[in-house]
This record gives structure tokens, sequence and C-alpha cells, in this order.
């Protein structure tokens, strides 16, 4: 009887308007079956980590094209540590250079996804790093 | 301690996470969640449990998160689950209710939870009675619920909830779907949304119109088919309370504190009457004959074979049998 969904969350951090990736990865990942929590624009990191706590997701993807992502993503990773939140998967896509992503991976990021990524490479990162600690 | 008590005694001390988790434990019908609800369950029946329906776009999650500020703002605690649909075709889901909620970010005074209703009908997901109750344990004094975009046909909320509020707004074609609409029949306060909008009065004139043709002599029974009862209670009271109709703006926040007023003249009304005890009674009375239904049934199917399950389709297919035999077959292990 048991079935067990994966939960993401979807935020938009940060001052920038547009949310056409964001909505795109929201549908790609529920085509793939997941429950995604979509929270729309102009999110705080204080604002993500309680819906994510809330909403008890494995997952919170961010979308950050607004190049705040140095002093956004260190945020939302503290306080989701200090929720006891640390075994949420974090993921970011957007508009990242490349130059950053050693830094943020380092932080304890899942992974970066910028324009153009296929959508099935985000599931299946997603699936595989779950799969993987169970 | 188990981990199931360990949750369960967090969400009695009020730890938002072990809360957080417990709802996804129910909502997945975890092998550990029934123990779960059944430790919880005593420390239920304080909150006041309000659904908000009505069609897609009327502006339900903004109602609610302007009600919810009302609340927040008369020092009670609120607790929301929001419901929106599961795609049939992936079984996954986009649920955007918190969009217009983000009013109510870091205060932690509510709890909102989004739900998909994981192919239910009737406008809830099959858990999400059994999420309110973890939320009333949890010390909420009210818990929303809203539903996902019902249109004619998704009453479950009103055997939920105790106070059913049906929002509507100008220019949704009104005065057919107003008519047509069997969801009038659950309101117990009608809203109309987006009350600065034209036609905002020839809303509320259809709706009322309504109303009048609808009768509001309704018995407390009406709230759907129940188990029969040997020892029939005496006469049901009947309900002459008074449906309200309600103008508001709800991103402006303007009409609340008439909602949340009506709300509360309504939970008054249902106690004096002795209709609180009625529903009540006739809630336990649906919910056991649910979970009965899917109980038995589940029992059943582990009893006959898949095989023999099977061949009983095919002969109906074969138009051997009837639908109606087949059952009773099934049922006798024929």
């Amino acid at each position: 009887m048991s079935e067990e969904k994966i939960r993401v969350l979807v935020a938009k951090p940060g001052l920038d308007g547009h949310d056409r990736g964001a909505k795109v990865i929201a549908r790609a990942l529920r085509d793939a079956g997941m429950e995604v929590i979509y929270t729309g624009l102009r999110q705080t990191p204080e604002m993500i980590v309680e819906a994510a706590l809330q909403e008890d997701v494995d997952v919170i993807g961010l979308s950050i094209l607004s190049g705040a992502h140095m002093a956004l993503v260190p945020r939302v990773l503290e306080l989701l540590r200090a929720e006891g939140l640390a075994d949420v998967l974090v993921l970011i896509g957007g508009i990242i250079p490349d130059d950053d992503v050693p830094a943020l991976l380092e932080l304890g990021i899942s992974g970066v996804f910028g324009p153009g990524t296929n959508t099935d490479d985000i599931v299946r990162h997603i699936t595989a790093t779950l799969g993987a600690r169970q | 301690m188990s981990r199931i008590e360990t949750l369960v005694n967090g969400v009695l001390d009020g730890d938002r996470r072990a809360l957080a988790r417990l709802i996804t434990r129910i909502e997945n019908r975890a092998p550990d969640a029934p123990a779960a609800l059944a430790a919880l369950f005593p420390h239920t029946g304080r909150a006041y449990i309000v659904g908000i329906t009505g069609a897609p776009g009327t502006g339900k999650s903004t109602v609610v998160n302007a009600l919810a500020r009302t609340l927040r703002a008369q020092e009670r605690t609120v607790g929301i689950v929001a419901v929106d649909p599961t795609s049939p075709f992936s079984g996954g889901a986009v649920l955007g209710d918190r969009i217009r909620m983000t009013d109510l970010a870091g205060d932690r005074g509510v709890f909102i939870r989004s739900m998909a209703n994981r192919g239910s009908l009737g406008g809830l997901a099959a858990a999400t009675g059994d999420v309110v109750r973890a939320l009333d344990a949890a010390g909420f004094d009210v818990v929303l619920i809203e539903t996902v975009g019902a249109g004619q046909s998704e009453v479950d909320i009103a055997r939920t909830a105790y106070t059913t509020i049906v929002v509507d707004a100008p220019g949704l074609g009104d005065d057919v779907q107003a008519i047509k609409a069997g969801i009038l029949e659950i309101a117990d306060i009608l809203v109309v949304n987006k009350a600065d909008r034209p036609g905002a009065e020839n809303t509320v004139r259809a709706l009322r119109a309504t109303l009048e043709l609808g009768h509001r002599l309704r018995s407390a029974g009406h709230h759907g088919p129940l188990l029969d009862q040997d020892d029939a209670p005496p006469e049901p009271a009947l309900d002459l309370w008074n449906v309200p109709i309600l103008k508001t703006v709800a991103t402006e926040r303007s009409g609340l504190d008439e909602l949340a007023g009506a709300i509360e003249r309504h939970r008054a009304y249902l106690s004096e009457s002795g209709l609180y005890e009625e529903r009540a009674r006739q809630r336990v009375q649906a919910e056991l004959a649910t979970r009965l239904r899917e109980e038995l049934l589940a029992r059943l199917l582990d009893e006959r074979s898949p095989a023999a399950v099977a061949g009983v389709i095919e002969r109906i297919l074969a138009r051997q049998l009837d639908p109606g035999s087949a059952v009773r077959e099934l049922l006798n292990g024929t």
C-alpha cells in the first residue's frame, strides 16, 4: 500500500522576475512523477528553507538568474543545516558562471544545471542520488 | 524509543519538522502511520476545521492567505492544507498554492502543507482527513483546507470541515454555473471574491436567487450517504442557517473581518442548534464506511487469487457472467 513520491521545492530566490525556466523544470519533474511545490518569485533564503521544512521535501531546486548565487546559496545551505535539513539535495539552475561551479559544489550543492540542460538529466540526477542513499 | 514514537512526541511538542515528516508518512501510507495516528487521536478534536472550495480562478488560495492573516491578528494559530490535482498520466503534480501565501512566511503560528490528491476524486486526497488530524494534534487552533479547483461534484470537503466556504468570482459564467453547481448546496458561507471587478453585484444576485430556489430548510442529513443505522437518532435537527453571501477583495484583505465573523457565527450556530454533534456523528459514520470499504476490499483481494479475479473479468467480457453475479461469486469464494 505504501506509495512514496519524491517531493521537490522549486523556488526563485533573489530579485529577478523571470520564472520561465523554473516553470519548465517544475513541469518536467511532475512529468517524471514527482510532486513539485512551486513557490514563485522573490523568495528569501528564510522563506525557502521554511517551505522546505513544512513540505518535507527531498530536493530543493533554486533558479538564480540575478548573479547573486554566491550570496544566496551559502545562506540557504546554512539555514538548512540549522533546521536539521542538511540531507535535502540542493540543485541550482539559471545563469551560473563556470568558474563558480566548483565553489558551489564544494559548499554542498548537489548539482548545477545551466541553460540548455536536458531536463531528463536533472530527473536522472535526482533519482540516482536519492536512490543511492537507500 | 522507536522512530515513530519520536515523531509523535515531536508533533505533540510542536516540533515542526516532526510534524512535516509525520505528514509525509501519512500521505505515503507508511506501515507505521496507523500507529502514529492512533497515538495522536486522543489529542485531536480541538481545532476548528474550515473548508474553502470553489472553481479554479476564483482566488481560493488568496482568500486562504488573507483569512489566515486575519485569524493570526486574532492570535489564533493556523494550519493550512492546500490540495492540488495529481497528473493522471505521470502520477506527479505541481502544487502552486504557496505562491499566493508568501505573506504568511516567517510566521511560526502558521504551518502550510501542499498535498497532491494522488488520484482521489471529490476534491481532497484520501489522506487529507488524517493530515488534518495531525495538525489538530499539533495544537493549531484553526485548520483551513483548500480543495482542488472544484466544480460540481467535489463535495468531500463538507464531510471533513465544520464550516464550508464556497468561493465564487465575477465573470465565470455566473447564472448558468450557479444553478448547475451542486457545490452550492454544501456552502455554509458564500464568498464573492474579486468583488471590485465589474459584475460582482450580478454574481451576488445570481447566487442569492439560486439559494432561494434551493430552499434552505435542509435537514442535517444532507452531508452524504451514511451507514444505515438501526437505532436511528430521533428527529434530525432542521438546518435553519441562513447562508450569508459576503464580498471580498482578498488581495487587499477587504471583507476578511466579515468572513472571520461569519465563521464564528456559524460555529456558534452549529453548537447551539445541536448540529455540531450531529454532524460529528455523521462524519464518523461516513469515515467508518469509507475505511471499512477500503479495508474489506483489500482483504478480499488478498484472499482471492489474482487468477480468480482475472478469470471473472474474462467471463464478464465474454458475456458469460454479469458484473453483479460476479461480485457475489467473488464474495462467496466460489
